[in-house]
């Protein structure tokens, strides 16, 4: 059997989408997207198409990255192109498709962009600042098209890599992927195709190849939106590298926090099951493979290909140190290739597209693309995907569109719990494995927390250290009690209780852990103090020497206070004090006790803009307090 | 046959086999590299740390215990920066456990103590991290406080690897990993078997037996509960028993020890209860007598029966050797075949 047959009618399905005969509504519906009410809106479609009487085909996509403003809507309407709505809440989209498909008027007011070129004064799409520096090799369908159809995969080019590939040796197979530069999306940025032949040449039977979708760094969610947005591309991919390697199983690890994408998976693994690309004689090349999947329980660590190991035999999650590596001895005791997400997408679209294209973006010794959540401080909050080399100051001033209220940046923390900050001042700093590493940071798997100057640095390295200090698994004495000790001087210093030994010591203690732990969790734990102490040694001095957090982040630092003159009674900040400590009259000036203050800063959140009469100060002293204005 | 293998080790020549650990072979080799979670009847753990080196051609600080020897390598088990690495790990060991050494069962026994001597640490110079832990003392023949406890993981593995009990096994993550039983169990309501083998393994004062006499001499013997034979060194103090330990030579315990014959043996030894001569019953009851009278009288008896009407029981206590000698003298000499053994106990 071949794909051939499925490509006709993969064709057709595709194109009823998009050169349809009826209205087609996409709804941007992964985790993202329904956390932000797509879900609602969606149910709003079916409605407000109903009421309308209009027969229209309404598709669950996945997320094309463009967090900041979903829920998205596209419609696609008979003649017209593919247009974006964002932002959409379930009258407004109901008001839209009244709009458009009753009296056609487009509403450029709600739209995003449009697919392809400009019309109707809605921008074309991927001109946008925030798409146009991007290229979208992984995430090449997410958003596009229906996750759950596996007919818009294929006519996609979907599986045409496959076809390729086994029909290739499993030799030159790795050769191409060699030959691509494809280096590990997972953070530590081993060269695949290397790997790739460590196992290939492991004796052993059988071999074992592994998907690592445990990702678990605060703030990075590239895995999920790919695996909820494009299942099949990552198992493509998987069963590409499962010719080449000559596995016989695959197992995705996945962590059990990602019902969506795991419903997605199951769905997409029997859908390739019932055209026969798993099982025995794949596609009648005499290639046999199965693929199950193993939901992890929650521990961060096991993201740590032997922890990860260790958990899918049934043991403990823990790390074993390594030699002996997984290719010579993994999984059972076999030969085993653990990859990331991101990494057998890319596969797949190496295989379809070749490895002379692929190299063809990048650096020289980072080729390819690489997928960067966008959190933090940020105007668009959101999944991006560029080539490598692409400038920080491009990423957040071009895609993610700066810094919101006109507050300045201060940082970018990259590469997770096991990565660092970079400061502002490194902004025209390449985003490569190199660059990052050289400058203390790590690419990791991709997440980037933006930080502005309302974030305390010291602070940002101790929510990291409590990061770490839980999710060590507690097997090597450095990462369980360096993590700990680091903590415990870090929270010292933001609340004011830091000795100018404190540094030397983080710095010295950090060394050791880097040198000593036993996995790379240890290993980079200390990273985000020594990266911030690296950048940023005056706000540790700061807090140390002066008691003083600049950025009003420390609690302990900071108190509250009320302008009398500015002051007019209201009790608003009376009634939403949770310690009691503000007391007054109505309509006099209210007065904070210190003594009672949990300095929550709910008193400031709650006066209203028009008095402002409520400041955060240092909490040093009350010659802080800005005067009065007026 | 195992291929040797040479190499150096701070510049000195070692020579060992095939297979063999870094650790090992220094070890063996008279070069002492600090180490606490090995241990020689386990399997390598790696956790902590304290036995890292420098291999040429090796990324990193690889911990010795967990490399294996190759021709030509060349291992470096110390320097500056080893020292402070294995120093730091050791004083975050430091800060998290209990002060009192002069007050410890293990005081001078201890290997924690025993690495911290060889490093020379006269000071701490972490902050405390050490939070008060369960301790649990359900079991009557030893303790475990956790408080004391390095989280080596020797005491689980053994219940892993050589007991196959798994009774306990460390639970929950980070500086909260503990030894815990099923649920958080005390050793008594748990599957435990009591063996001790943790005990026994365990390098510092974590796992203890509630004995706490050091003896001032040892006796090698064998166990005399069961048949198995294992061999066991008696620590004597004052003409008592005070400690027992598996002879780790012994052929058929390789120094491992049941409940029985390392908690046990003591009290049974000098129990009241404990026959130590023969009994003949008469007239008056049981009276003692000697081995010569108590067995005339049994080979008279035996003279009015048949071999056929004799059958011969030999106690489960029975060396394997006393067992053969008991059925040698009820074929050959009393000619019956009906000779059997409890042999459980």
């Amino acid at each position: 059997m071949n794909l051939s047959g499925l490509r006709e009618q993969a064709n057709n399905a595709w194109k009823a989408v998009n050169e349809p005969s009826r209205p087609q509504v996409l709804v941007g519906q992964a985790t993202c997207g329904e956390a932000s009410g797509a879900g609602e809106v969606n149910h709003s479609i079916l409605e407000t198409l109903k009421r309308l009487g209009i027969e229209a085909d309404v598709h669950s996509v996945g997320c094309i990255g463009a967090c900041y403003c979903e829920p998205l809507v596209d419609i696609v309407k008979p003649g017209a192109p593919r247009i974006c709505y964002h932002s959409m809440t379930p009258a407004l989209v109901s008001e839209l498709l009244e709009d458009y498909l009753v009296k056609d008027n487009p509403r450029p007011d709600l739209a995003l962009g449009v697919w392809g070129e400009s019309r109707f004064g809605i921008p074309a799409l991927f001109e946008l600042p925030m798409f146009k520096p991007q290229m979208r090799i992984a995430l090449r369908n997410a958003g596009v098209i229906d996750p759950e159809n596996m007919m818009h995969y294929i006519a996609r080019g979907g599986y045409t890599g496959l076809e390729r590939a086994l029909k290739m040796a499993p030799e030159a197979v790795i050769a191409e992927i060699e030959k691509s530069g494809l280096r590990g999306r997972g953070g530590a940025g081993f060269s695949t195709g290397l790997k790739w032949k460590l196992c290939r040449q492991a004796k052993g039977s059988p071999k074992y190849i592994i998907c690592n979708a445990d990702e678990g760094d605060p703030g990075a969610f590239m895995d999920r939106d790919l695996l909820e947005s494009d299942p099949h591309a990552v198992l493509e991919g998987i069963l590409t590298g499962a010719h080449a390697m000559g596995a016989a199983e695959g197992i995705i690890y996945i962590r059990a926090e990602y019902p969506l994408a795991i419903k997605r998976l199951v769905k997409a693994i029997s859908q390739m099951r019932d055209i026969g690309l798993l099982g025995k004689n794949i596609l009648g090349s005499g290639f046999d493979f199965d693929l199950r999947i193993v939901m992890g329980a929650g521990a961060f660590v096991c993201g740590e290909e032997t922890a990860m190991m260790n958990s899918i035999m049934g043991r403990r999650g823990t790390p074993r140190p390594r030699p002996p590596f997984p290719a010579e001895s993994g999984l059972w005791g076999k030969p085993t290739s653990i990859n990331n997400v991101e990494t057998w997408a890319c596969v797949s679209a190496i295989m379809e597209k070749g490895a002379d294209w692929f190299s063809s973006f990048g650096t020289e010794k980072s080729k390819g693309t690489k997928t960067f959540s966008l959190a933090g401080k940020i105007n668009r909050t959101g999944l991006i995907e560029v080539p490598m080399g692409i400038t920080l100051q491009e990423i957040i001033f071009g895609i993610g569109g700066g810094i919101p209220g006109g507050k300045s940046l201060k940082a970018v923390q990259t590469g997770g719990p096991s990565g660092g900050c970079i400061p502002a001042s490194m902004l025209s700093l390449p985003v490569d494995y190199e660059a990052l590493t050289k400058a203390g940071s790590y690419i990791g798997s991709g997440g980037m927390i933006v930080l502005d100057e309302d974030n305390c640095m010291v602070e940002t390295a101790r929510y990291f250290l409590s990061f770490t200090t839980s999710e060590s698994c507690g097997k090597c004495v450095p990462c369980r009690l360096g993590t700990r000790q680091l903590l415990t001087i870090l929270t010292d210093i933001t609340q004011g209780k830091g000795k100018p030994q404190d540094i030397p010591a983080i710095l010295g203690l950090g060394k050791s852990m880097r040198q000593g732990s036993l996995c790379g969790l240890g290993q980079g734990a200390p990273n985000p103090a020594m990266t911030t102490i690296a950048y940023f040694r005056e706000e540790y001095d700061e807090h140390i020497n002066s008691h003083v957090c600049r950025a009003g982040e420390c609690r302990a630092l900071i108190s509250y206070t009320i302008i009398a003159e500015r002051c007019k009674g209201c009790a608003i900040c009376l009634r939403a004090c949770p310690s009691a400590a503000i007391t007054g009259e109505k309509g006099k000036p209210h007065v904070i006790d210190i003594s009672k203050c949990s300095q929550c800063g709910n008193c400031l959140d709650v006066c209203p803009k028009k008095f402002n009469a409520v400041v955060k100060v240092p909490a040093a002293g009350p010659a802080a307090v800005p005067a009065a204005k007026g | 046959m195992a291929q040797t293998v040479k190499f150096t080790i701070d510049g000195k020549q070692v020579t060992s086999t095939e297979g063999t650990t870094v650790l090992e072979a220094a070890l063996s080799a008279g070069i002492f590299i600090p180490n606490l979670c090995f241990h020689p009847d386990l399997e390598p753990y790696g956790g902590c740390r304290m036995c890292i080196v420098e291999i040429q051609g090796m990324r990193g600080m690889p911990t010795s215990c967990t490399i294996k020897v190759a021709e030509g390598m060349i291992v470096k088990t110390f320097g500056p920066e080893i020292d402070k690495t294995r120093r730091d790990a050791l004083q975050l060991l430091l800060a998290n456990h209990p002060t009192d050494c002069l007050a410890c069962v293990k005081n001078q026994r201890c290997e924690l103590q025993k690495v911290a001597a060889y490093m020379g640490v006269t000071e701490r110079t972490m902050q405390r991290t050490a939070r008060p832990q369960a301790v649990d003392e359900s079991n009557p023949f030893f303790k475990l406080d956790r408080n004391y406890c390095i989280l080596c993981a020797r005491c689980t593995r053994t219940c892993n690897e050589i007991t196959c009990v798994n009774a306990i096994d460390l639970v929950s993550r980070g500086d909260e990993t503990r030894v815990s039983l099923f649920q958080d169990q005390q050793f008594m309501e748990s599957i435990c078997r009591s063996c001790g083998e943790c005990v026994a393994r365990c390098p510092v004062g974590a796992l203890v037996s509630k004995n706490t006499v050091i003896p001032s001499s040892e006796v090698l013997t064998t166990c005399c509960y069961c048949a198995v034979g294992c061999s066991m060194y008696l620590g004597v103090r004052d003409g008592k028993i005070v400690s027992v330990r598996g002879n780790s030579e012994g052929k058929s315990n390789k120094g491992k020890l049941c409940v029985k014959g390392r908690f046990g043996i003591a009290e049974f030894v000098t129990h009241p209860d404990r026959l130590t001569s023969p009994l003949v019953k008469g007239e008056n009851g049981q009276v003692q007598a000697s081995w010569d009278d108590a067995l005339q009288i049994v080979a008279d008896r035996f003279k009015t029966y048949s071999p056929d009407e004799i059958a011969v029981v030999a106690s489960a206590r029975t060396t394997n050797e006393d067992v053969y000698a008991v059925q040698k003298l009820a074929r050959a000499v009393l000619g019956t075949n009906n000779v059997d053994n409890c042999a459980r106990l």
